[in-house]
Order: C-alpha cells, then structure tokens, then sequence
C-alpha cells in the first residue's frame, strides 16, 4: 500500500503521555503478590502497582523501604493482563533501569520509598518507560513534568487510609492552575518565580487551565465515597494502596471502588455500592503521624 | 446527539476531537445516557476494566442491541476490542459485542515499552494520518465484508464494516481532525436504525 518504509518509533513523550491517557477514570491498585493481582484485575482495575509492602505496612516497619525484588514483579506480570507499575526511590535512577529492563509498563518515583536522592530526581526523559510522579503543589507537579514524567499524582499521605491530604493536595494544584487562567503575561513571570516551575510549563497551563499531562490522586483513598471526592476535586483517576488490601474484605471494596471512580458524579450508584464492604482500613490521623512521605521530594 | 462511552480511558480526548468539528457529545454510563444518543465513539482504556464496567452499569445488554441494530460507532484501541467478533488473549470472561468481524490480539505489539508512533496512508485521505499507538490490538485477520483503509506493514490498522469504524490507534490523541471527520460523514450517511433485532 505504501512506498515508503514505515517509520515505528517507540519510547516518545507522546507514546508514554498515550498510556496515562488511557488510564484515565481508572483505579490503579497497589498489590504485593500475583494473587492480590488477581482480585485487582476481577475487580476492574485499570493497572496494578507492584510493590513489596503496601505503604501502611512500610510506615509500620520503618526502615529503609527499596524496590521490589524483580522477581515478585516478574510474578505479577506474569498474574495480569493490565499494565503493571513499580516503583524506584526517588533520584535512584538505576532502579528504574532496572525496572524499564524488566519491561514494566510504568515507573513510579515515589515518596513512599525512601528517598535516594536529596536534591534530584530522576532524568526521566533518559528513559523509554513512562514515569509518574507524586506532587503536593503546582510547582512541585510543574518540576517534575519538566523532568520528563508523563503522569502526576497529587501525594496525600500514603499508608493512612486518611483523605485529608490528598484533598489539600489537589485543592492546592487545581485551584492554583484556575489562578494561572486568570493571570496576564506579566503576572506569569512572577508565578513562574513563586513556584519555582520552568516558565514555559507555567504559559502552558495559564493556556490550556491544566497540567500538559493527566492528574490523578493518590494517598489516603480507603472508601468509594474517597475515591469520588478525589475525582470531584479533579482527579482524572485515582491510585489505591493500603486501602483495599488492609481493609476486611479487599475483593468487594476493589469493586465498589471501580465503580465509584467511573460513577463519580451519580449519587445512588455511590450509594448503592458503598454499602456491607465491611470495615475500611482504620486509617491513622496526621497528627499521630511520625513521618510526612508528603514532605519527600523537592 | 453524539455519545462517547465514559466508563474508563480516553473519553474526554474524543470529546475535545467531536467539539472541534462543532459537535456536541455527551458521556455514557448508564443505560439511560445511551438511550439519549444516536451515535457513539467508544474510547481506548483498558478492555477488561470496559468490560467489568459495561456488566456492572448494566449497559451491556442494550448496547448490544443497539449495535446490533446498527447504530454508528467508532472504537479506539479498546473500543475496536469491545467491537471485534473475536478477541486473543483476552481474559476468560472479557465479554465483546461481536459485530465487527475482525480477530484481533490484545497487547499484539507488545507492552508499553513496544508502544509507537507511525505515519499511515489512510484511503481516501491525501496526506499520511499520524497514528500514536498505546498497547494496541493486532488484527490478526479481517471477514469479507470489512473494508481495510489502512495497514501497519501487513498489518490492518483501521477498517470500516457498514455502520462501523474501528482503529487499532488513537487519532483522538493527535490534533489531525480527518478520521472524526469521516466518521461524522459516516453518521450522516447510516441508515437509521432498526427497530427489531
């Protein structure tokens, strides 16, 4: 049909940017182990983080909290059909060629492991595997798409089944992005200065009113009326990590969740299918809180 | 009115492509927001979580018959899936509607990492159209009665059979209006649709 030779370019911002599209209004599950993969995929999630400890169970432990041994990822690859994530320190760059040689389908640079670097993350235009980052601010999600990643997250407070901060979170960035809409061309040079964001991320969002990648949100969603504030606030799809496998009966509340993110807006359908999931994980208040993961990452 | 199915995945991008060409869509979730439109795109996403989803809101079986009767829709990636007659390497009980006759391999170019961006010569378009493709479907083989209006090697990447057209990429992810343009042609030239299955 054609004379000339196809062009077939892979690991392109546009490519990794293509599959965080395609994730949108998604549930992404945190599961340790092929069987909770399982239940994840049954129960409707659009990809799967695979990790060692779930976030509650790092904050129980303490410690240096690492990568996953690469053969627990190969297992849940192997388990599921979804994408499968994984995440490296932040700055630790050799996890994640670890982890793109693994052939995993994106990289998380998380604040849940314990950071390897204190001053720089990740060169992720270096890589061919999309990265998501975690943000609590603008400036903070403006930074790390100016690094390379192709999804943001807003932080919460991961392991505390407690919504409050992924709320300031994504208050904090949806509500400065509306700001930016209204700021002139003057105004922008000092945003750009105030968040610390390279200047042509920050004319991008006061154009467009959004980040140039999607946002979700992550940290402390345990219930389907969680998941549906966060979408509500804004988020284009959410991450659950401790929330569903610390809770009593992880199967039915992955479920209720899932359908909580699609039906988001739809009252009676969050109605309908909060209800007998058993008892949420018990989630821990910030003032009990010995570490803030929220505060990793500069 | 134009619908794009809301479940999970690229809905809003096909939406922004729609309202372009100064067409209005809604989202569909439930049975009642389908009975509202005449026409839908049904988006990339994930196939299984699709599939849970169009079970669980109860939209599966009128969907069905609405296809059946041959309302207009164009599906991306996940949607071509939903559409196809014949699914590899799917899950067990990924359900699909079976009205394209296309036998398509999900993930058939591999993971992420084997995700790409070509140029394709598409008929009837008189430049190469852009196609960005995210873990796709492979075609692995096409019925008499689809028509293929463009290939990847030898591989069928986008084909039309009667009221439907379905693309193994994303042309909703690239600002290029030309293939939301030829399904709205579609849309107008369908013939309505049946009132009995």
């Amino acid at each position: 049909m054609t004379q000339r030779p196809d062009p077939h370019v892979t690991g392109t911002f546009p490519v990794k940017r293509g599959l965080a599209e395609m994730l949108r209004g998604g549930v992404i599950m945190d599961v340790v182990t092929p069987e909770h993969a399982r239940i994840a995929e049954d129960a409707g999630a659009c990809a799967v983080m695979a990790l060692e400890r779930v976030p509650a169970d790092i904050r129980r432990d303490g410690g240096v909290a690492r990568m996953s041994d690469p053969e627990m990822i190969e297992g849940i690859k192997a388990a599921v059909s979804i994408p499968v994530m994984a995440k490296v320190r932040i700055g630790h760059f050799v996890e994640a060629q670890i982890l793109q040689s693994l052939g995993v389908d994106f990289v998380d640079e998380s604040e849940v492991l314990t950071p390897a670097d204190e001053a720089h993350h990740i060169d992720k235009y270096a890589f061919d595997v999309p990265f998501v980052c975690g943000a609590t601010s603008l400036g903070e999600a403006l930074r790390r798409v100016g690094e390379g990643a192709a999804l943001i997250r807003s932080k919460g407070e991961a392991g505390t089944g407690n919504i409050v901060e992924a709320v300031r979170h994504l208050r904090s960035i949806t509500g400065d992005m509306r700001k930016l809409t209204q700021a002139d061309a003057a105004e922008l040079f000092d945003w750009a200065k105030r968040l610390q964001a390279p200047l042509p991320l920050v004319q991008e969002v006061a154009k467009a009113g959004w980040l140039p990648v999607p946002l979700f949100c992550a940290g402390g969603i345990a219930t389907p009326a969680d998941a549906a504030l966060a979408m509500q606030l804004g988020a284009e799809a959410v991450f659950v990590g401790s929330g569903i496998f610390k809770s009593d009966e992880p199967a039915p509340r992955a479920k209720a969740i899932v359908e909580a993110t699609t039906h988001f807006q739809d009252a009676a359908i969050l109605a309908k299918v909060s209800r007998g999931l058993g008892t949420p994980m018990t989630g821990i208040g910030m003032d009990e809180l010995e570490h803030h993961y929220a505060d990793r990452g500069w | 009115m134009y619908g794009v199915l809301a479940l999970q995945g690229a809905f809003a991008a096909h939406r922004r492509r729609l309202a372009e060409l100064g067409i209005s869509s809604r989202e569909v979730r439930t049975p009642a927001d389908l009975a509202a439109v005449e026409a839908l795109v049904m988006p990339g996403g994930e196939s299984t979580t699709m599939s849970n989803l169009l079970g669980s809101s109860g939209l599966f079986d009128p969907l069905a018959e609405r296809l059946a009767a041959g309302m207009p829709t164009f599906g991306t990636c996940a949607g071509m899936i939903l559409l196809a007659d014949k699914v590899l390497d799917g899950r067990a009980d990924q359900r699909s509607f079976g009205v394209l006759d296309v036998t398509v391999r999900r993930n058939g170019w591999g993971r992420q990492l084997d995700s790409f961006e070509t140029e394709l010569d598409v008929t009837g378009f008189d430049g190469p159209f852009h196609g960005v493709f995210i873990r796709a479907p492979r075609v692995e083989a096409v019925g008499p009665d689809v028509d293929v209006l463009a290939f990847h090697g030898d591989d069928p990447v986008l084909v039309a059979q009667g009221a439907l057209l379905a693309a193994a990429f994303h042309p909703e992810l690239t600002p290029d209006p030309r293939l939301h343009e030829r399904f709205v042609e579609l849309v107008g030239s369908a013939a309505p649709e049946t009132e009995e299955v």
